[in-house]
């Protein structure tokens, strides 16, 4: 095998059953010291209370027509306030999370407390959550059914989030609401106002042209989804060459059209090698920018043979080009790397709280002493 | 000349032992590195620094909870930033879950640190709408039939914190969070560059995306956090501003505290290339003098 020749993974002895039999063991262990120490790990704490909406009706603005009706709006009763009689109203529990040392604090005040309570939900939902980020993380030591069940779960959630999020945000408010706004406002939305017949026009448009692209899933008639690709093309290069012409073309070349000369403002009180190096640097700068342009236009022009001072000059281009590529490596490991600690945080903050930067858990030391204090009492 | 497969897994090992100990020893010690901010996250703060109390501003939270990693913790900062200097913020999103991240920072910059002010009246969430560069048109000439209502159903001509406000060009400054398409970019083509001079825009935006955006600073675009490096030296200017010399809540230092792993993942690439590199280059030449050698014995 050469030397150069990136290392196969399947050369790379994969582990057996039996192995991942021992890691999932060492894992399960190690969870259950960490569940003996301290206040264990991994739970979800929230409060109640209730939400109570009652319906007012709102005048018309000053701006509005002198007929016009007053408005149905709903409008939160305050705590410790009744809704007013005969009012429709709404009721529901709204749950907040809390971090653990409310429910420790809680605790100490009144053991038989039920304000702040363990969420069963939310807590397995935060183990669900470690749960796919290991699985995850687990296909970096090897392909296994763990990996391909998050995987699949992934894609299928997102694919089905992305259909009802369609659906619900784009199909439902802006046709549904230009078709039969009446329909849409008493059953699923009820602040979406009636659009004027110009919109409901283009929405028959809309819903003509969506029709027709779904042509292509059947076996005749696909040429018509082509007259609704033509018009996707036609809008969308309309929209972008405009805007590209203006932002990209004419402002990065104004941009790129500077002095290779340049004297910042403030530059006026200095002199000698202080002035010299304050013009020093923004005129190094404006001068690599300008010659980097230069040279990777001239990398790009292929009309010419790149030899001699034209080779030259495209080779610089080639630097340019690869320091850039560089620089966008660089950016990208570092998003990269933010995610990954993003993701251990996760794991050793919310989950395994072996971690506690917001001091969500800091009572529990204060927790812990006044059980050991009643201990010892 | 043959070498042994080098188990690649080891490096993974590695990577994972460098972000995960950084990680568990600032969170215990609660420590971070400093931080040095850089002309593009400085003139940021200063753009933001710069506007009266009370001006409206369009904050678009173009991201998801995928790169919310790199983007909260920026995002933190700058609703912390706008809400101390009072201005009206308008919070807007263009993808999906971006209403969702905007409701998030709203719970836990401006409802419990900042209390006194009032959805509605200083700040209000528009939610998502769909259509990307449709959506950005629209504002242009009519923000209502953009945004009909808020994400709580009010209409938009009831909404206080919207008085004066007709078109995006009544918004001197946009703050867009964004993670890719649509994002920082097609607000710069879209709705930026045919308001520059009475506009203005500061991005921060993902590792992956920041070096499409460099090109537009300082002329199309006033400032930009790039990446997690980005948003800590803004998180640390804003710290600066508003805690002194007392430490912040944790809250505003996610993504100092996320610099620690960084620096030593970003010690272990180097190392690791380096190290590559000194083995081609030992490889090679080993190589040519197993060559030449059999060259002369022939």
């Amino acid at each position: 095998m050469s030397a150069m020749q990136v290392t196969d993974p399947s050369l790379v002895p994969q582990p057996s059953g039996r192995t991942w039999a021992i890691i999932v063991g060492v894992i399960v262990v190690l969870l259950a010291v960490r569940g003996l120490v301290g206040n264990g790990f991994g739970k979800v704490y929230v409060t109640e209370r209730d939400v109570v909406m009652q319906q007012v009706s709102v005048p018309p603005s000053a701006d509005a027509p002198a007929d016009a009706d007053p408005r149905l709006q709903w409008a939160q009763v305050g705590a410790g306030s009744t809704p007013a009689e005969g009012a429709p109203v709404v009721r529901w529990t709204r749950v907040d999370t809390v971090p653990p040392k409310v429910f420790y604090a809680a605790e100490l005040a009144d053991p038989a407390q039920t304000e702040v309570r363990l969420s069963w939900t939310r807590t397995v939902g935060l183990w669900v959550a470690a749960f796919f980020t290991l699985a995850i993380f687990s296909f970096l030591y090897a392909d296994n059914p763990a990996y391909k069940f998050a995987e699949a779960v992934v894609v299928g959630v997102s694919a089905g989030y992305w259909m009802v999020v369609g659906f619900w945000d784009t199909i439902v408010p802006k046709l549904g609401g230009a078709l039969a706004p009446g329909l849409v406002k008493l059953w699923v939305q009820p602040s979406i106002e009636p659009v004027g017949a110009s919109d409901q026009v283009a929405m028959w448009l809309a819903l003509v042209l969506g029709a027709m692209l779904l042509t292509r899933l059947g076996s005749k008639g696909a040429w018509l989804s082509g007259w609704t690709l033509a018009f996707i093309i036609g809008v969308t290069a309309g929209l972008k060459l405009v805007s590209h012409i203006e932002s990209d073309l004419l402002a990065q070349t104004a941009a790129t059209v500077r002095s290779v000369y340049a004297e910042p403002p403030g530059t006026d009180g200095l002199a000698g090698a202080e002035r010299f190096f304050a013009i020093l640097w923004p005129s190094l700068a404006n001068a690599l920018i300008v010659i980097g342009v230069l040279c990777c236009l001239t990398y790009f022009f292929f009309s010419v043979d790149h030899k001699g001072v034209v080779g030259r000059v495209a080779r610089t281009g080639i630097w340019y080009l690869m320091i850039t590529f560089g620089a966008a490596f660089g950016f990208t490991v570092m998003g990269r790397i933010a995610l990954l600690a993003a993701r251990v945080e996760y794991l050793f903050n919310d989950w395994l709280w072996l971690i506690d930067p917001s001091g969500n858990r800091v009572v529990e030391a204060v927790a812990a002493s006044a059980g050991l204090l009643g201990t010892l009492g | 000349m043959s070498a042994r497969p080098f188990d690649r897994r080891w490096i993974f090992l590695m990577m994972a032992i460098a972000v995960a100990v950084p990680i568990l020893v600032i969170g215990l010690t609660g420590r971070t590195f400093p931080e040095t901010p850089t002309p593009a996250a400085r003139a940021a703060f200063d753009a933001i620094e710069k506007l009266p109390a009370g001006t409206p501003i369009l904050l678009t939270f173009d991201f998801d909870p995928a790169s919310a990693g790199e983007l909260q913790p920026m995002a933190t900062s700058f609703v912390r930033h706008c809400a101390a200097k009072r201005l009206k913020m308008v919070f807007i999103s263009l993808w999906p879950l971006g209403g969702a991240m905007a409701d998030s920072a709203i719970r836990r910059v401006i409802e419990s640190d900042f209390p006194n002010l009032v959805y509605g009246t200083d700040y209000v969430s528009m939610g998502f709408q769909a259509g990307n560069e449709a959506v950005m048109k629209l504002l242009l000439t009519d923000f209502a039939r953009a945004f009909p209502s808020d994400s709580r159903g009010t209409p938009t001509g009831q909404l206080p914190v919207l008085k004066g406000i007709s078109r995006a060009a009544d918004f001197p400054m946009v703050i867009a969070v964004s993670a890719g398409y649509p994002g920082a970019k097609e607000w710069i083509q879209y709705v930026i560059s045919s308001n520059l001079g009475t506009m203005e825009i500061v991005t921060g935006s993902t590792g992956v995306q920041a070096p499409q955006l460099y090109p537009y600073f300082p002329r199309q675009m006033t400032g930009i956090l790039g990446a997690i490096k980005g948003a800590a030296e803004y998180e640390a200017l804003v710290n600066a501003k508003l805690d002194g010399d007392s430490v912040p809540p944790a809250k505003y230092l996610e993504a100092q505290r996320r610099m620690g792993p960084q620096l030593f993942a970003h010690l272990l690439m180097v190392g690791l290339i380096i190290a590559g590199n000194v083995i081609y280059f030992r490889q090679r030449g080993a190589a040519r003098r197993g060559a030449t050698a059999a060259g002369g014995t022939a």
